[in-house]
Formats: C-alpha cells, sequence, structure tokens
C-alpha cells in the first residue's frame, strides 16, 4: 500500500523496502535497523501503542524462514503501520527486543518466543508463557501437528500416579471449528469431514 | 384443669425406634452434606457460578458450601477445559482432598477435551482423576449441573461405606484407578 509514512521511512533508513500489503502500510525493515525505526516511529512520528508482536514461519525449507511482524498504532494520529524483519539464521531465529521501548513487548515476545521459538536478545525475562516450562517443542511452526506431538506431562509425579501422558488429540475429522454462515444455531464448533477418525483413516483422494 | 404436656418425650406417641443399617445412615448424612470444590476452568465455571443463584437454588440439596480449600471439600466439579499445563494442579487439589471424595466432569472440555482437539488440552480429565458423573453440553445449563449432582448424591447412597471404611488403611488411598491413557493410533 502505498503511503507518504512508508517512503519517509525508505528514505531515511537505507534497506528499509516497502512491503505489498492489502490493508495498512507495511514496510521491510533489515533486523539491525528494527530498534532504531520503531524508536523513530515513537518519538518522531507519534505512533505510541504497539499493538502486535508476532511472527511468520514461512516453512522448513523457506529461507529466510522466519518473519518477525510489528504493528504499531498511533492513537493521536489514528494510523497503522506493520514492520516486518526476516531473522538470519533459520535454526535459531533471533530479534532484538523492543521491551525497552515498549514494556508491552514484554509478554508479547514471550508468546512468539514460546509459540514460534524466536528467541528476543535483551528480553529482560524471556520464559515460556502458555506452553509450560519443559516442553519441547513450539507449536505454531510449520511442521508442528495440530493434534500435538507424544510428549511426558509437565508434572512427573502426576503422571507416575496416573500413567498420563501429553498425547495427539484425535482430530475425528477435525479441526474443529464454527463455521461461518448459516443460522446462528447452527454454527456450533464441528469438524468439517466427519466421515474419518483415526481407526477409520481418511480416504485418499488420488 | 389438667393439661397434657406433649413437649416432652412421649413414649405412647413417639414409641417407635428407627431401625436403619449403618451403611444408610453414614450415607444418607453424606448424601445430604456434599461439599463441592469448585474447580473452575473455563466457560463452564460460569454456568457453575449460576448455580449459585437464587434462580437455581443449591441449597435445596445441601450443597451451597462451595469450599475454596481442597482440605474442607469432597466433591470436585471440574468445569472447564483442562491444559495439561493446569492439568497437574488439578490432580494436586484432587489429592488434598478429603475421603472420601467424588468427582463431577462438567461440560465437554472436562469429559472429553470437547472441541479442544489440539496440542495443549487434556483429552478428559478421567485421565488425571477418577471421575463419578459426566455431565454433557457446552456449557451445561445450571439445571444440569444440578441433575448431575444428584446423581452424585444417589451414587453416594449406593456406596458400602462402613466396608469401606473397615478397609481402609489409614495411610493409603483406596484404590481408584483412573481410565489409562490410550494408546494413541
Ligand atoms: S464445555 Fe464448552 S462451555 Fe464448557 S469449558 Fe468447554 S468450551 Fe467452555
Amino acid at each position: 500500500m502505498e503511503s507518504a509514512l512508508v517512503e519517509e521511512i525508505t528514505k531515511k533508513f537505507d534497506g528499509a523496502t516497502p512491503r505489498e500489503s492489502i490493508d495498512h502500510p507495511a514496510v521491510n525493515i533489515p533486523v539491525d535497523l528494527l530498534l532504531s525505526v520503531v524508536e523513530w516511529l515513537r518519538d518522531e512520528k507519534s505512533f505510541d501503542l504497539l499493538m502486535d508482536v508476532t511472527a511468520i514461519d514461512w516453512s522448513e525449507d523457506a529461507s529466510p524462514r522466519f518473519t518477525g511482524i510489528y504493528h504499531l498504532a498511533s492513537t493521536t494520529k489514528h494510523e497503522y503501520i506493520r514492520l516486518a524483519s526476516n531473522c538470519e539464521d533459520d535454526v535459531e531465529p533471533e530479534l532484538p527486543t523492543l521491551s525497552k521501548l515498549f514494556p508491552a513487548a514484554n509478554w508479547h515476545e514471550r508468546e512468539t518466543y514460546d509459540m514460534l521459538g524466536i528467541r528476543y536478545k535483551g528480553h529482560p525475562d524471556l520464559r515460556r508463557i502458555l506452553m509450560w516450562d519443559d516442553y519441547p517443542y513450539h507449536p505454531l511452526r510449520k511442521e508442528f501437528p495440530l493434534a500435538g506431538i507424544d510428549t511426558d506431562l509437565p508434572a512427573a509425579d502426576v503422571a507416575e500416579a496416573t500413567g498420563a501422558k501429553v498425547i495427539p488429540a484425535p482430530m475425528m475429522g477435525g479441526p474443529f471449528h464454527a463455521p461461518q454462515t448459516g443460522a446462528m444455531s447452527k454454527r456450533e464448533p464441528r469438524a468439517a469431514d466427519q466421515s474419518w477418525n483415526e481407526a477409520k483413516p481418511k480416504p485418499s483422494t488420488n | 384443669m389438667a393439661t397434657e404436656n406433649n413437649y416432652a418425650y412421649n413414649s405412647k406417641i413417639e414409641g417407635d425406634l428407627v431401625v436403619t443399617k449403618l451403611d444408610t445412615a453414614i450415607n444418607w448424612i453424606r448424601k445430604h452434606s456434599v461439599w463441592p470444590m469448585p474447580m473452575g476452568l473455563a466457560c463452564c465455571a460460569i454456568e457453575l457460578m449460576a448455580v449459585g443463584a437464587s434462580r437455581f437454588d443449591i441449597s435445596r440439596f445441601g450443597m451451597e458450601v462451595m469450599r475454596f480449600s481442597p482440605r474442607q471439600a469432597d466433591c470436585m466439579i471440574v468445569s472447564g477445559t483442562v491444559t495439561y499445563k493446569m492439568a497437574e494442579v488439578v490432580r494436586r487439589i484432587y489429592d488434598q482432598m478429603a475421603e472420601p471424595k467424588w468427582v463431577v466432569a462438567m461440560g465437554a472440555c472436562a469429559s472429553t477435551g470437547g472441541m479442544y482437539r489440539s496440542y495443549a488440552v487434556l483429552q478428559g480429565v478421567d485421565r488425571i482423576v477418577p471421575v463419578d458423573v459426566y455431565i454433557s453440553g457446552c456449557p451445561p445449563r445450571p439445571e444440569a449441573l444440578l441433575d448431575g449432582m444428584m446423581k452424585i448424591q444417589d451414587k453416594i447412597e449406593r456406596e458400602p461405606s462402613v466396608k469401606n471404611l473397615m478397609n481402609r488403611d489409614m495411610h493409603k488411598a483406596p484404590e481408584k484407578k483412573c481410565k489409562p491413557a490410550p494408546a494413541h493410533a
């Protein structure tokens, strides 16, 4: 999306390029410029609200594999901007932390770390936030199945007493989701194709 | 004028003894004094709270004494989505509850994982605690919970309480095995 702001950023910061977007202005920023661009947007352009920190996993064989995404908003000018930064390392992705510029980045980055495994350099307390501490996977990565992967229960004593494990959830034609059309009363979450389950596998299409 | 004093014990009127079995007496007492432990984890917990409202009147069943301390509760109502991260806590609270104790799985999530066929959700709380009553619904209406609690009462009524008490090794929790986690295909 064309925007004067994007033009200004690309002129001012060497290496920043406009990014294709169907909604709000977006820019690609090299990782080493990220902090200065965000600081400049905050101090000079009154982008005073960090709305979102997330990332994209482009797939296991893509390179760069991970792109950090930042959404900033201006509460005075009512504008949005999206920044995207590619992680240099595909195996151990890393980005600088924004938590010194925006305290809200703290838990956003913890969540992105938890779900996608991106480490934020300089983060004051980079712990998992949704999954338990020793969970060995990052569930939003492309290779992670929605049903989950066989793992041990977080509490060893409970696992011993009950024999319970973290096991892949039965999909049974799932994942479950609520249809977006039709009468409200018919929009209970359901599996789209209930003809198959784990015992009776999905017929192959070819 | 002589008046008959009916206020004191009168063997002519109340001479009959009620004969009962100890089991029946114990069960009758237990049945009418269930103290639930509200294990509210998600949306179902709101329905659980609604049960405490005057329009449903859980006091009629002698169950209104919700205790937020496991030591004082004997019926855990698991209402909501049990994540693997929370499963540990649910089990620990269950372990800390006084015997005898019962568990109600309220709603689809607690019973089976519900619509959350995902890596983070325990697919049924019966994997970690023995469940006595399952209540269907997403969420179940408060009436359904009351119905489930009445089912627990029926179950308590049928328990061989004296035998259980006699057989109990005071340092060991009675064997109440949970369903083992099924091997995944
Ligand atoms: S069964 Fe439905 S209402 Fe109850 S906790 Fe699960 S999603 Fe919420």
